[in-house]
Formats: C-alpha cells, sequence, structure tokens
C-alpha cells in the first residue's frame, strides 16, 4: 500500500497530533511512515501542513502537486490553498468552519467559508464537507476537531486504516483522561 | 535493534546517546531544539546535559568536556553558530581529546531565522568537517560516525542537518539503551604546550590542519557517505549527471523515479570535498545540474574540481541561472529543474483549475490569544501616545509585536540587538524617547553586556524585559531565571530585577502587564527618569500555563465599536452579526479586552487588578 496525505489548517488546531495517530497507527501495522510538517513560528496562527507517507521505497516525506491521496483539511480557506496537492481522483474532507485571521478581521475583508466550500464543490469529484460547528457541539468539546475528521476519514475508507488501529493509537500517544472524548470524537457521524 | 517513529532531531539525540555522549550541551534555535531535549528525555544517568545560557558558553563546555577526553555533543542553529564562532575557530586550531560534534541546523526559506546562511561554507572557512545528511535515517548513522571521526582527526566535526531533516519523521531502527557504546573518559591531562593557545601554537598547527583536510579529501573520496548512483543505461541523456546534497537528494531521488535516471553524486561532506569521487563521477558527462538548498557549495566544488584536474564539463546551478539563487527547493520545484535540464516534458500533476479560485486568506502568524506580550505592548503604546519614540525589538515571541494593531516592533537584528540600537539612536537623537524589548531567556543569552555598556556609556533609554518565565518560541525551554535545570533540578532563580540593580541600573519596577491600568502608569512614570531605566513585565506564557478561564460578551451590552478587535488585535475576538465574539476554543480569559471594553460587555477570565 503507497498513501500520500496532507492535513492542513490554521496553527493550534491540531493537525500535528492527528497527523501523529496516523503515522503511529500506520507502524503498528509494520507499514514504513514518513512524514514532514510545520514547525516554529507559523504555529503561532499562520498556515500549517503536515505531510505523511506511507509505503515502501519512499525517499521524501514531502508530496508533489497532485499526488495527495487524501487531503484532510481542518479549515476552508486552507483546504483550497492546498487543493493543488490532490491527485485527481483524490478525496478531500473539510471542515466547513473558517478561522478568520485577526488582519481579516481588522481590514474587514472577511471571507466567506461558502465561497470557499463552493469553489471546492465545484473542484473536486470526493469532498466530504465536516459540519465542525454541530460535530464539536454534539461530542460537547471545542478542541477535538482533529479526532472528529480522522473519524471522518476512516468512515471513508480513505486512510486505509481501521478504526481499532487509531484507537490503539490514542492510547499510546494521548493521556488517558482524554481518551473517552477521543474515542467519541472518533466515532462521531 | 527496535524500530521508533522519530524526529529527524530525535535521531541525532538516540545517534549521540548510541555513541556514548558524555556532556550535551546548546541553546535553543529552531530548527535544532530537539535534538537536546531527546537527550535530556532519553539519557541514561552517566550523561550530563544543560540548556546552556547562549551558544558561545555550550561551545566552551563542549571544548573542556571534550578537553577532558568526554564525547560532547552541542546544539544549535544557525545564528547560533554565528555567536559560537569564536570559541570554535579557536577550538579548531587546538583541536579535542574526545570527540566534539557540533550540531548546527541550518534553514533554507528561510522558515524561522533571520538569515539564510551555509554553514558547509562555515565548514570551509573555519576548517571543520562537515557531514550533511539527507534523512533521519542517515542523520542517526552520521551522528556517531563523527564523533569517530572528530576522536581520529583530533577536530571538531560538524552535522549539518536542514529544516525538513531535522523536522521530518520518519520510522526507523535503532539501538536498545543496552547496545550504546559506552565511553569512559580519560580525564583532563595537564599540557600547556597543548592546550594553550599562543601564536607559536597555531602556526604549526595551521599546517597540520591544512594537510589533514586534504588527507580526508582522499579519506571522503572512498567512503561511502559520498556516493554515485549510477544511471539507467535507457536513459535518453547518458551524457548529463545530476549533483545534489542534504535533504534536496531526496527530491532529486524521487524526480529520478519520475524521469528516468540520470548518474547522481551525492556529497554528504561538503567539506573537505571529495575530489577523487567527484572527478569519477563527471567523467564522460557533458553537463552537471547541482541541486543544493542554500550556497552553491557544491556547484562551486565541481567548478573548482573541472578546472584542476582539466574537465570540460559544463557546471549549472545558482550560478548559472538553473536554480533559484533563495530560498527552500522542493519535490516540484526540483522536478521541473531537472525536466528541463533534461529537456523531457513535466509529468502531468493535477489540471490546472481554470477559474481561479477566491482570494485566500493571508495567515501571518500572531501572539496567542491571551499571550501578556500584547498587553505589555499595548500599555506601552498607550503610556507613550504622541510622543516621539522608538521601540527596538528582538529574537523571541515578541518579534510579532509588530504586526497590526500593535505595530510595536521598529527594528529587529540579532539576539540582544535592541538593547544596542536603542542606545545607538539616542545618542544621535536625544529628544527620542528609546526603547529596547528583551524577552527573558534572550536577556541572559545576550543583553547584559549591552545593559553594562550603557550605564557605563550614560546612554538614556528603557529596558523592557518581557519575562514570561520560559523561552517561548522555541518550545518551551527553561533558562536561569526560571530555576529549573535539564538534569531535573531546581535550582536558586536568577533574578533579573538583582541583575540589573546590580550592574547599576537604579529605577527597576516589575508589573504585571494584564493589569492595564497599572502597566500604564508604570510605563509613564518610569520612562522619563534620567539615564537607564528598566520595566519587567512579569506575567507566564499562556501557551505553556494555560489557564481554563474564558471571556464571556454579551451581545445586549455590545455595541459593535469594535475598539477590543482594533486596540489589541487578540485571535480570539472577531465580529459576528455586528457583535464581538470570543472564540471559547482559543481564548484565556488575560481579561485585556475587558479591561478596553467602554460598556462592560466583556466579563469572567482570570482577575488582574
Ligand atoms: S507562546 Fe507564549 S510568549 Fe509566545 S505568543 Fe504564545 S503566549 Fe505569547
Ligand atoms: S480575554 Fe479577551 S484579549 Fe484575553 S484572550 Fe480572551 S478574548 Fe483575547
Amino acid at each position: 500500500m503507497r498513501k500520500n496525505i496532507i492535513l492542513c489548517g490554521v496553527g493550534g488546531q491540531g493537525t500535528v497530533l492527528a497527523s501523529r495517530l496516523i503515522s503511529a497507527a500506520a507502524m503498528a501495522r509494520q507499514i514504513p511512515v514518513m512524514s514532514a510538517e510545520t514547525i516554529g513560528m507559523a504555529q503561532r496562527g499562520g498556515s500549517v501542513f503536515s505531510h505523511l507517507r506511507m509505503g515502501e521505497n519512499l525517499f521524501s516525506p514531502m508530496i508533489a502537486r497532485g499526488e495527495a491521496d487524501l487531503i484532510l483539511a481542518f479549515e476552508p480557506g486552507e483546504a483550497v490553498r492546498m487543493l493543488p496537492y490532490l491527485k485527481k481522483d483524490g478525496q478531500m474532507i473539510v471542515s466547513s468552519r473558517p478561522v478568520m485571521p485577526v488582519t481579516a478581521s481588522l481590514a474587514g475583508n472577511v471571507y466567506r467559508a461558502e465561497d470557499m466550500l463552493d469553489y471546492l464543490r465545484a473542484h473536486v469529484s470526493r469532498l466530504l464537507i465536516v459540519d465542525a460547528e454541530k460535530a464539536l457541539r454534539e461530542v460537547g468539546s471545542p478542541k477535538v476537531l482533529n479526532l472528529i475528521l480522522l473519524g471522518a476519514a476512516l468512515k471513508c475508507g480513505a486512510l486505509g486504516l481501521e478504526e481499532a488501529d487509531l484507537k490503539e493509537a490514542i492510547r499510546r500517544q494521548i493521556p488517558e483522561k482524554f481518551h473517552e472524548l477521543n474515542f467519541r470524537a472518533l466515532a462521531y457521524e | 535493534m527496535h524500530d521508533e517513529f522519530l524526529m529527524g532531531n530525535e535521531a541525532i539525540a538516540l545517534g549521540a546517546l548510541a555513541a556514548g555522549v558524555n556532556v550535551v550541551c546548546g541553546y535553543p534555535g529552531t530548527p535544532s531544539t530537539e535534538v537536546l531535549e531527546t537527550v535530556a528525555r532519553r539519557r541514561g544517568d552517566r550523561v550530563y546535559v544543560e540548556w546552556s545560557v547562549n551558544e558561545k558558553t555550550a561551545m566552551e563546555i563542549a571544548g573542556g568536556a571534550a578537553y577532558a577526553g568526554a564525547r560532547a555533543l552541542v546544539t544549535m542553529k544557525q545564528m547560533g553558530l554565528n555567536v559560537a564562532s569564536d570559541p570554535l575557530m579557536c577550538l579548531e586550531y587546538i583541536g579535542v581529546k574526545g570527540g566534539l560534534v557540533v550540531l548546527v541546523a541550518d534553514d533554507p526559506g528561510p522558515i524561522s531565522s533571520q538569515t539564510e546562511q551555509d554553514t558547509r561554507f562555515f565548514a570551509a572557512f573555519s576548517k571543520v568537517p562537515v557531514l550533511d545528511p539527507s534523512s533521519a535515517e542517515e542523520a542517526y548513522r552520521m551522528v556517531q560516525e563523527a564523533f569517530d571521526l572528530s576522536e581520529e582527526y583530533v577536530t571538531p566535526v560538524f552535522l549539518r542537518p536542514t529544516t525538513r531533516v531535522s523536522h521530518g519523521y520518519a520510522s526507523l531502527q535503532v539501538k536498545d539503551p543496552g547496545e550504546y557504546t559506552v565511553h569512559e573518559p580519560e580525564g583532563f591531562v595537564k599540557d600547556s604546550a597543548r592546550w594553550v593557545i599562543f601564536p607559536r601554537l597555531s602556526f604549526a598547527n595551521h599546517r597540520k590542519i591544512e594537510e589533514r583536510n586534504v588527507r580526508l579529501q582522499d579519506v571522503f573520496s572512498a567512503s561511502p557517505l559520498n556516493r554515485i548512483e549510477p544511471e539507467d543505461d535507457a536513459c535518453p541523456c547518458a551524457r548529463k549527471g545530476i549533483a545534489t546534497g542534504g535533504f534536496s537528494y531526496t527530491y532529486v531521488m524521487e524526480a529520478r523515479e519520475q524521469l528516468g535516471r540520470l548518474r547522481t553524486l551525492k556529497v554528504s561532506t561538503p567539506f573537505p570535498f571529495p575530489e577523487k569521487r567527484a572527478v569519477e563521477f563527471l567523467s564522460g558527462l557533458d553537463e552537471v545540474l547541482c541541486v543544493e538548498e542554500l550556497d552553491p557549495v557544491i556547484e562551486r566544488q565541481l567548478i573548482y574540481v573541472c578546472g584542476k584536474y582539466g574537465l570540460t564539463t559544463r557546471i549549472l546551478g545558482k550560478m548559472t541561472g538553473h536554480m533559484p539563487l533563495s530560498g527552500e527547493n522542493s519535490r516540484d520545484s526540483v522536478l521541473s529543474a531537472i525536466a528541463s535540464f533534461m529537456n523531457v516534458p513535466l509529468p502531468a500533476a493535477s489540471e490546472e483549475a481554470s477559474d481561479p479560485p477566491p482570494a485566500l486568506p493571508v495567515r501571518p502568524p500572531v501572539l496567542c490569544a491571551g499571550c501578556p506580550h500584547r498587553a505589555s505592548f499595548y500599555a506601552v503604546k498607550q503610556a507613550m501616545k504622541g510622543r516621539k519614540t522608538i521601540f527596538c525589538g528582538d529574537i523571541g515571541c515578541y518579534t510579532l509585536g509588530n504586526a497590526m494593531p500593535l505595530d510595536m516592533v521598529d527594528t529587529c537584528l540579532c539576539m540582544g540587538a535592541g538593547l544596542g540600537i536603542a542606545q545607538g539612536i539616542n545618542h544621535l537623537e536625544k529628544d527620542r524617547s528609546c526603547f529596547a524589548f528583551v524577552g527573558d531567556s534572550t536577556f541572559f543569552a545576550s543583553a547584559l553586556p549591552g545593559v553594562v555598556n550603557a550605564v557605563y556609556n550614560q546612554a538614556e533609554f528603557t529596558l523592557i524585559v518581557l519575562d514570561n518565565s520560559t523561552t517561548a518560541m522555541t518550545g518551551h525551554q527553561p533558562h536561569p531565571g526560571t530555576g529549573r535545570t535539564m538534569m531535573g533540578d531546581v535550582v536558586e532563580k536568577v533574578s533579573i530585577a538583582n541583575v540589573l540593580r546590580g550592574i547599576g541600573v537604579t529605577a527597576v519596577e516589575t508589573v504585571d502587564p494584564l493589569n492595564y491600568q497599572a502597566a500604564v502608569e508604570v510605563v509613564r512614570r518610569t520612562a522619563d527618569l534620567p539615564g537607564v531605566k528598566a520595566i519587567i513585565f512579569r506575567s507566564p506564557c499562556v501557551a505553556l500555563f494555560r489557564s481554563a478561564s474564558r471571556v464571556t460578551i454579551d451581545p445586549a451590552r455590545c455595541v459593535g465599536c469594535k475598539k477590543c478587535i482594533r486596540e489589541i488585535g487578540c485571535p480570539a475576538l472577531s465580529i459576528r452579526d455586528g457583535k464581538a465574539v470570543a472564540d471559547p476554543a482559543q481564548c484565556n480569559g488575560c481579561t485585556l479586552c475587558a479591561q478596553l471594553c467602554p460598556t462592560g460587555a466583556i466579563t469572567g477570565g482570570e482577575p488582574h487588578a
């Protein structure tokens, strides 16, 4: 199996942890993994990404344009930014909730999430839009967007991994008091 | 051996532990920081580890340990090497007894640095051999080889990963602790003819160093570190080749799979350069494209080799306009450079969408919601409103105080420079109120001489120390003011206020910046005193000490004036349907916005008044 996955969003949304969980789950299945991500200043509210590749005979952890089997986008604007990386028949999963940069709020030029989503609808054949607002409310925590998106990816089979794999990864990577909440977010539909 | 999923920097740390390293020290700096942190986490009790106060001190400590026969690793980013260059240049002349590996992480882009300097060039300048890994796996092996080389050739050795190597993750096989080499240092043996640098010794050693480096060229030419990946017989461009090194090697190898395999030289020791291997690579080639980041190091070396050995191969790269002069390479940029070098079409990626996407948001990094630096900057800004001022910034999260709407960083150069710049401007413009902002970690690392200088030379400015009890930007390392060491000890904190008073700064005030009124008053009262005066804004970094409290904004009382957003630009605040809202996922309840709201619509949070 060979899979190229991009996770993208805004610093602080939890993309790094999500990428770590996928990697741990793949490792546990003896699949070689490589990844690369944004660390440093951009984590303070900038655009962030993780590239994650699984499979044999890979040289670079970076994914080229048109090579991603799956893009897991934590924010609609960031989804559009990463779109050139998606394979022709690749799967995109996107959270509907925009994160407005302060600069946009200040200058009064806020963008509309709907415009971004419309653009994605027109260009992505395999698109899954997750109503993040609703999901977070129902799961009952504002901080588990990453698990909700991972759950969505599991359910449409885009990760090539099983729910049990990810649960095991959660058990090993996340403090126990959060397990229940994370499992609930992962199982959300 | 066992499998682990490791960041490049973690792999380097485990490699050093496997090589029996005894002493590890450094100063935090992206992208190098995780090496030392991993050592601290994974070391046995035989290893001494510390965050030193700055890179120069770290280099000297590592040098001392190596004099005593220890295996020592010193870590820093490329900017830090500038700070450490004085001891390093001399250490090369003196040499070492135990292995000394200098880990310097370079940052093409640059992603989080002030310059795109290239440590491979620094290696040639300082005459210190350098190993340049392409992956976490290679870095793991190279750090172990570096210790052996260092001891065999009595010299410090650089290991130079770049950001993508340092921060890339891979699953790899590493040794179990039981398999680690045990290195027993002999201890320091007195010998002043060896350890005391005098012109005569430098003269004698200089010659030996030059001769050794020529020998190393041959050693490296024969080493599998520098290897030739053969061309495919079927390849249409049999007389063309690629020379590469570092992370770009991974891009080249991916491109080979897509476009056809050209003969490829991988250079892992850019200095001393493996000349003979290069001659072997060049033979029969008409043209070579050099794919590397930062400076054209391999490119220059190949041109030199062609001249020296009378070869007619054309060397292409940055200096011939075939590769970009600055910034990072990428899978796509390397693929298209190689395709045009080979004269073959690019494989079709995704189709370009015919209609352009809607305008995408720009996302400059910002101070976290609730960051006390925001309050400190705002207090100074309000207190000095309407005055002729300059705000000299420094290196850390607080550089982000430059963003609108705060706009409180007029200059930023390098670690600790804000103090000097404020003084320089003050001597010229006496009517300007000069401020230097420095973080607590930077204060200890490089601001002290600047304070002493200002007191001695009668400069007039206000020093603002932003004390959040951590080194925040690089991921929260302890420093002398925090009272915690990397060995896990709790020690006496070095008091910034006492240090300043000891130097002779008479006016030293400490205040919580999140108490807005009090903070503004302190600035007003202090800024106009004569001479050097200091204000310490003390409040912990919210990313480290997360608060569970948040504010709520009553839509009935919010009149939509946007003052909270316009004045402080907290990323948790936005306008929805004409009213301000605070995002509960981001707000830390610092209450700065609440203290500004003219209608009292914002309530809750942690009280600071
Ligand atoms: S990490 Fe700490 S110091 Fe840096 S911006 Fe966030 S709160 Fe401020
Ligand atoms: S209290 Fe106000 S200023 Fe402070 S973090 Fe929350 S929204 Fe931002």
